[in-house]
């Protein structure tokens, strides 16, 4: 497999990394740059567990392919927060006790954060479709619903335009 | 009204909350070292077959192929598929498996040859270099069929695993006395434990010459089997448990453990092996499909005199806990009811499918599908309340089982259930075309292992000289809160903040072993053998606060890391000055206390009479469930799980086993069947193995009664597996109830309810 040199940039760190050219961008971040944080549950876009923001847009990074990822910028959960400085969305998710194993949730905290950006106010209807693409087998998503509806609701209204 | 106490049964923030928010927990595969191979495992493509040729030198030939290990590598060809665990004894005929197929495979997807490569994709390309060559054989992969004479013998001399039996009163008598019979046959399909992350961990060998594994585990006990499947000492295996990311009963038997084991110690250096999703789905041990054919007599008044039920289990190619699962279906064939005359006789039976194994419910679970279809067939025969002939039937404390065990905490039953049903509210509204239908379901489910294992669980509590708390013991936290719920309990104790208190568990080698997180057993046996070490070091703590204040040790109490006297708001001493004391003096600043669960004999093997539990839960489901006529198309509208937890440690985690519990009885109810066809799988991988999505569920609630009466500390049940129990009996029900058709063979799809609809059978 011909390999390929890449800048990578995640979590606003640039990476220069050599990869063969057909890696996921789901294996580059694990195997290669050590994002453990991205989780892999299924490698074919059917769990969700390796969601990442991709120029803010929520991506299965196993449905992506590490070169098509050059140019943009990549962020996990770690770069949304960390537990010095958690991001809303974690805090909520921690004090709901929305996390039960804990192996889906990077993932869907990555796509609430997307959801939250795209529509800061969602119906409780809507998270649940937004989060529709990211199994979990623990908890029935019932306490992740109400994490996001949460920091919805802390969330300040938007100025009028 | 509940015994107050300061933070025992709030829903605090779990000690593992934040960290996998964050994303920040080292999962078993998110673990790297130097020099470290990759293990890949070739498996057979088929159900039943001889191995007539298997070369590996073409692989071996790759660069970057370390080796290739077959069933001629093995130190010890055969590996103990039983109870795992502390006692580690042997208590069942047919109980072990090859680690890798020798001359024949006996399902699809056998492991028969372990490779190492310096790189993952080397090590997939070898798999396809090894040169194997099968001749099929005849495969059986139904029970029944595995039972006839001439079939192909999988196991044993007659594909029969374990029988056990219940007898209890004159079962012709009983039936005699009812005025109606009703009799029905119920299966249950393949289910996968479908946990988010996949099988996986590391192994290497350390400068102590100890055969380190960390990996994701539910059974840190396995060290020993490791150790004799090696040939090796005990005292030279480790296993490290990580937080595991989801277990469910999948990762209760060996999975990844022994294929590092054999690769570590024959190349000395770390390997590493992750399931793929798709060896996971299709390999991995699953759910036993059961044929249960239940008939139960009752009066003209509705009360149950006798219940005869025959139940088969496809246990798939090896016994693994079969035998157990198989026991826990016996003793619980006839639910949570009153019935003088019970005969039951069981059999799990080999066939070349995959291996069924531990899953949540224990074989509780397929049983409850029967008993309480049952309930409501009675209920219909009777026209009655399906409720009120519940009520008239439930036991009461201090009844004896159909197994002979008595009752001796608290049976809220009738307030589950009623609780429960009164939870939906009003019916939605039906729509054009669609029907509106209600279902109940209530089960009683043990917690803590069977009484003749003589289950033991110990914990370490030390309280080091600033005043912060250690605990060590060897719980595998699932997930469920595990440890988190330790942590509670010594604050509870010892009167810290949960931030005071480290918690390090999991490792064999050096937390106290404290058995398996199985059998809704952890917070029973670990959470009173913390409770335990937390009070001695609390009483030798106070005890020398007294000689050191000149007051009563039983005056003294202790609150925010300070020591009170019960009367006076005012503090005495920090339980950091009083460590440093108790340092300076000799007095011991910890302890190591043992929990022992109640000890039984094993029960009569010709009646199935006497003790096999230390206690149960008991609790309900109510569903609405909307139909579609002419579609069959399914949702559940409202879901609402209602159990006597007996006490809540921790409020949020709680629920979150009720939540959750629904949700996997609503996939299990609608959707998930690994389809097996002629020992093929035909669900794959999650693209076609379904489990419910958030889109797919309703709004799932959660209620929980206290009666304070459990076994486990401070009057604490267990809930784990016991609230998933009667979910999916509650959606036949609801069905039943809709379109007045019952559906015996779930998963009840959109194309079975439609033809069921259209045959209008009743």
């Amino acid at each position: 497999m011909p390999k390929l040199e890449l800048t990578l940039r995640v979590n606003g760190q640039n990476h220069l990394v050599e990869l063969p050219a057909n890696i996921t961008l789901l294996d580059a971040l694990r195997d290669y740059l050590y994002y453990y944080e991205v989780k892999s549950g299924c490698e074919k876009g059917n769990c969700g567990a390796c969601t990442v923001l991709m120029d803010g847009e929520a991506v299965n990074a196993c449905l992506v392919l590490a070169a098509q990822a050059e140019g943009h910028d990549i962020v996990t959960v770690v770069g949304l927060g960390t537990q010095e400085e958690p991001h809303p969305l974690q805090e909520a998710y921690a004090d709901l006790g929305a996390a039960q194993c804990g192996f889906c949730i990077p993932g869907m905290i990555v796509a609430s954060a997307a959801l939250l950006a795209e529509k800061p106010q969602p119906s409780r209807a809507e998270i649940r479709q937004y989060l529709a693409g990211n199994l979990c087998r623990c908890t029935g998503y019932q306490k992740a619903i109400d994490a996001v509806e949460l920091v919805s609701q802390q969330k300040p209204v938007a100025e009028p335009s | 009204m509940l015994t107050p106490l300061k933070i025992i049964g709030k829903g605090v923030r779990r000690t593992d909350a934040l960290i996998k928010s964050t994303g920040e927990v080292a999962y078993a595969a998110d673990w790297e070292m130097p020099r470290m191979l990759h293990l890949k495992l070739l498996r057979s493509p088929h159900p039943s077959a001889r191995i007539v040729k298997l070369n590996s030198q073409p692989a071996l030939a790759i660069p970057g192929v370390v080796t290739v290990m077959t069933a001629a590598d093995l130190p010890q060809r055969e590996v103990q598929a039983d109870i795992p665990g502390q006692t580690g004894t042997k208590a069942h005929r047919l109980g072990e498996a090859p680690v890798l197929a020798e001359k024949v495979v006996r399902y699809k997807g056998e492991p028969v040859a372990i490779i190492a490569a310096e790189r993952l994709d080397i090590a997939e390309k070898a798999l396809a270099a090894i040169e194997v060559e099968y001749e099929e054989l005849p495969a059986v992969t139904h029970p029944l069929e595995a039972l006839k004479r001439g079939a192909p013998i999988v196991a044993g001399t007659d594909n029969i695993i374990q029988t056990h039996r219940i007898v209890k009163g004159d079962i012709e008598a009983g039936f005699a006395q009812a005025d109606h019979i009703i009799e029905h046959t119920y299966t249950s399909q393949h289910i996968d434990h479908a946990y988010l992350e996949p099988e996986a961990g590391v192994a290497w060998l350390d400068s102590n010459g100890v055969l380190n594994l960390r990996i994701s585990t539910q059974v840190v006990e396995h060290f020993r089997s490791i150790a004799k499947t090696l040939g090796l000492p005990e005292s030279k295996v480790r296993v490290m448990g990580t937080l595991v990311g989801g277990g469910f009963g999948g990762k209760e038997d060996m999975t990844v453990e022994l294929f590092l084991a054999l690769a570590a110690l024959k190349t000395r250096r770390p390997v590493k092996l992750v399931f793929t999703r798709e060896e996971s789905v299709q390999f991995s041990t699953k759910r036993h499909p059961y044929i249960i054919k239940h008939t139960y007599g009752v009066t003209k008044d509705g009360l149950l005199t006798a219940a005869k039920v025959n139940l088969i289990s496809d246990a798939g190619a090896y016994s693994y806990l079969s035998p157990w699962v198989l026991l826990y279906s016996t003793g619980t064939a006839v639910g949570p009811y009153r019935i003088p005359h019970v005969e039951v006789n069981a059999k799990s039976v080999a066939t070349n499918n995959v291996v069924a194994s531990a899953f949540r419910g224990f074989g509780s679970y397929q049983t409850a599908i029967a008993y309480e279809a049952q309930m409501d067939e009675v209920a219909k025969t009777l026209n009655m309340d399906p409720l009120e002939l519940r009520e008239k039937n439930y036991l009461h404390p201090g009844d004896t089982t159909a197994f002979g065990q008595v009752i001796e905490g608290e049976v809220w039953l009738p307030q589950t259930a009623r609780t429960a049903m009164e939870a939906l509210g009003e019916p939605a509204p039906a729509k054009p075309g669609k029907k509106i239908g209600r279902g109940l379901a209530s089960t009683m489910t043990s917690y803590g292992r069977i009484t003749w294992f003589h289950d033991t669980s110990e914990a370490w509590v030390g309280v080091e000289l600033d005043g912060s708390v250690v605990i060590r013991t060897g719980v595998p936290d699932v997930g469920a809160g595990q440890v988190s719920a330790l942590c509670q309990i010594a604050a509870e104790v010892l009167g810290v903040d949960m931030d005071n208190i480290s918690i390090h568990a999991t490792d064999s080698a050096v937390t106290p072993l404290a058995g398996t997180t199985t059998a809704t057993r952890q917070l029973l046996m670990s959470g009173n053998a913390t409770k335990l070490a937390s009070e001695k070091v609390r009483s030798v703590l106070l005890g020398l606060a007294a000689k050191e204040l000149d007051l009563e040790a039983d005056d003294l109490d202790l609150q925010d890391g300070q020591v009170y006297t019960k009367e006076g708001p005012e503090h005495l001493m920090s339980l950091a000055d009083l460590a440093k004391k108790a340092a300076a003096q000799g007095v011991p600043r910890s302890y190591l206390e043992m929990y022992r669960a109640p000890f039984s004999d094993p029960i009569d093997p010709e009646t199935g009479q006497g003790h096999i539990w230390p206690d149960f839960t008991f609790g309900s489901t109510a569903v609405e469930v909307e139909i579609d006529e002419e579609t069959g198309e399914i949702r559940v509208l409202k879901a609402v799980g209602c159990h006597d937890v007996g006490r809540a440690i921790n409020m949020a985690a709680v629920e979150g086993q009720i939540e959750g519990s629904l949700a996997m009885g609503i996939g299990a109810a609608l959707m998930e069947d690994l389809a097996g066809k002629n020992g093929h799988p035909q669900a794959l991988s999650f693209a076609e193995y379904l489990l419910p999505t958030a889109g797919d569920l309703p709004e799932l609630q959660a209620i929980v009664l206290e009666s304070e009466s459990g076994k486990g500390p401070f009057g604490a049940k267990g809930i784990g597996e016991p609230a998933l129990n009667s979910v999916v009996p509650a959606i036949a029900n609801a069905i039943h109830n809709a379109i007045g058709v019952r559906i015996s063979d779930p998963p009840f799809t959109a194309e079975k309810i439609v033809r069921h609809i259209r045959q209008g059978t009743k």
